[in-house]
């Protein structure tokens, strides 16, 4: 326990010191969602295996379940969590005004600086309670990449109980792809995510114990 | 229950078994993991059984049997699945099972009738020349297999509703259960039975049902699977017990509505 950040003089630049950077229910709807998504994720590669959408499939050795059937187990089994945990993170963002605060506003000039600036290194990881212009555009993109992939699922789970969905994904045939386009998407973000929490060590170590 | 059956002559039913057990992927119990590679799914459900995996599979199976209930609440009976024009039905249809195509059931329909049973009061089983001779209807909808594709048909034949009421069936008993030529079977629950779209399917674009389709008669849900859609039929019974399916007792979800 430290007492240096309600010591410091009022005026004196931020200081992450002390201060919780992720609150526990940041910390516990990520971690859980993390869990999901890679069951989900493993399990969606052994479902597309059965069908494939292009000319490849996913290597059995990364698929989760023993085949469709397992697969298929994993997924609607998982589906609760993601959905649950999902439902939590999103009221809890909006409610506590996280959102608000950390996501908005963002402005195409900022992000593009900032998106110079870290190609060339020279972004700044000082204060992480602060997200810049490129966070908030992949954290922004990823939520709704997440809605996207929740509403695609749902409208090839039940494309005759909620046809109006399933139509307004494309058919049946192309909320598939959409369902696909959305994976890929969260697995390159996930490439992009975990580079940079390797790359930045205090960032994981925020997100683990909050500061 | 009995399950005893005239077996279609030109069926070896013993090969079809070993045929059909060859093409199954694996014991169907073990529906878990392949090795240790999926680090993040090991600790929710598994507990302590981590390397057997069979705590994974009940407890994914009780999952599933929730699921069957959710499902259950999500149908709503006056929902219909969409229908299509003919020019969007897909050509050639494609045949699907766990055999091959000439490994179907060669069915005569001389010998075919269709045996009732269960909750019914008049078990007289039915031949083909008398189900040809009742009411038709029609629909051209999509048929989604568990695996993911899609193709659209075009079936007719007569409305199970209304074949239920013509026998008598008590519509408040809970499932309805199908037998089929090569050992096929499949249970369903009465809601979706009684669904305008189900059908005892006899035609498939206004032709007598082709065998790779399951001459001389399936049923078509398209508020269902695929697998959900039994094709052979030799027998229906009203009952209130869920004898479970072929796939189903294998792992795939009993519900699987659409």
């Amino acid at each position: 326990m430290t007492i240096e950040a309600t010591v410091g003089p009022p005026l004196a630049p931020r200081t992450t010191a002390g201060l919780v950077i992720h609150p526990r229910w940041v910390r516990v709807t990520h971690w859980i969602n993390a869990l999901a998504m890679l069951m989900m994720i493993g399990s969606g590669w052994q479902i597309y295996d059965a069908s494939p959408l292009f000319g490849f499939v996913f290597p059995r050795q990364l698929a989760l379940g023993n085949w469709l059937a397992g697969a298929l187990l994993w997924h609607f089994a998982a589906m609760w969590l993601l959905m649950v945990n999902g439902v939590a993170y999103i009221a809890l963002g909006i409610l506590t005004g996280r959102f608000r605060n950390k996501l908005f506003p963002v402005y195409p000039r900022d992000v593009f600086h900032d998106l110079f600036a870290a190609l060339r290194g020279r972004l700044s990881h000082d204060d992480l309670s602060v997200y810049n212009a490129v966070q908030k555009v992949l954290y922004l993109g990823i939520l709704l990449t997440g809605v996207v992939i929740v509403l695609s699922g749902l409208s090839i789970w039940k494309p005759v109980q909620f046809h109006a969905l399933t139509s307004f994904f494309g058919g049946y045939n192309t909320a598939r792809y959409v369902h696909f386009a959305a994976m890929t998407a969260i697995v390159a973000f996930l490439v992009v995510h975990v580079t940079l929490a390797v790359l930045v060590p205090k960032s994981l170590r925020a997100m683990i114990v909050g500061r | 229950m009995p399950r005893s059956r005239k077996r279609p002559p030109g069926v070896d039913s013993k090969l079809l078994i070993k045929d059909a057990a060859k093409l199954l992927p694996e014991p169907s119990r073990r529906l878990f993991l392949r090795g240790a590679a999926n680090l993040g799914a090991l600790a929710v459900l598994s507990g302590c059984d981590i390397v057997d995996g069979e705590t994974s599979d009940s407890a994914l199976r009780v999952i599933s049997t929730f699921n069957d209930r959710v499902q259950a609440l999500l149908f709503n009976p006056n929902t219909l699945a969409p229908e299509y024009p003919e020019s969007a039905i897909t050509r050639p249809f494609p045949f699907n099972a766990y055999y091959s195509q000439d490994e179907a059931p060669d069915v005569d329909s001389d010998q075919w009738q269709l045996e009732i049973g269960g909750l019914v009061d008049n078990k007289k089983p039915w031949t083909l020349p008398e189900l040809y001779k009742l009411p038709e209807v029609s629909q051209i909808t999509r048929h989604v297999c568990v695996e993911g594709w899609s193709a659209i048909g075009s079936w007719q034949g007569v409305k199970l509703s209304d074949f239920l009421k013509l026998i008598g069936a008590d519509t408040t008993a809970k499932y309805v259960w199908f037998q089929c030529a090569e050992g096929y079977s499949n249970t369903i629950d009465m809601p979706t039975a009684l669904h305008p779209q189900t059908q005892l399917t006899l035609k498939f674009d206004h032709q007598i049902l082709p065998r790779a389709y399951g001459f001389p008669m399936k049923i078509r849900i398209p508020t269902k699977l695929g697998f959900k859609n039994p094709k052979y039929v030799t027998a229906m019974w009203v009952q209130n017990n869920n004898a479970g399916g072929y796939w189903e007792n294998q792992g795939y979800n009993w519900f699987s509505g659409l």
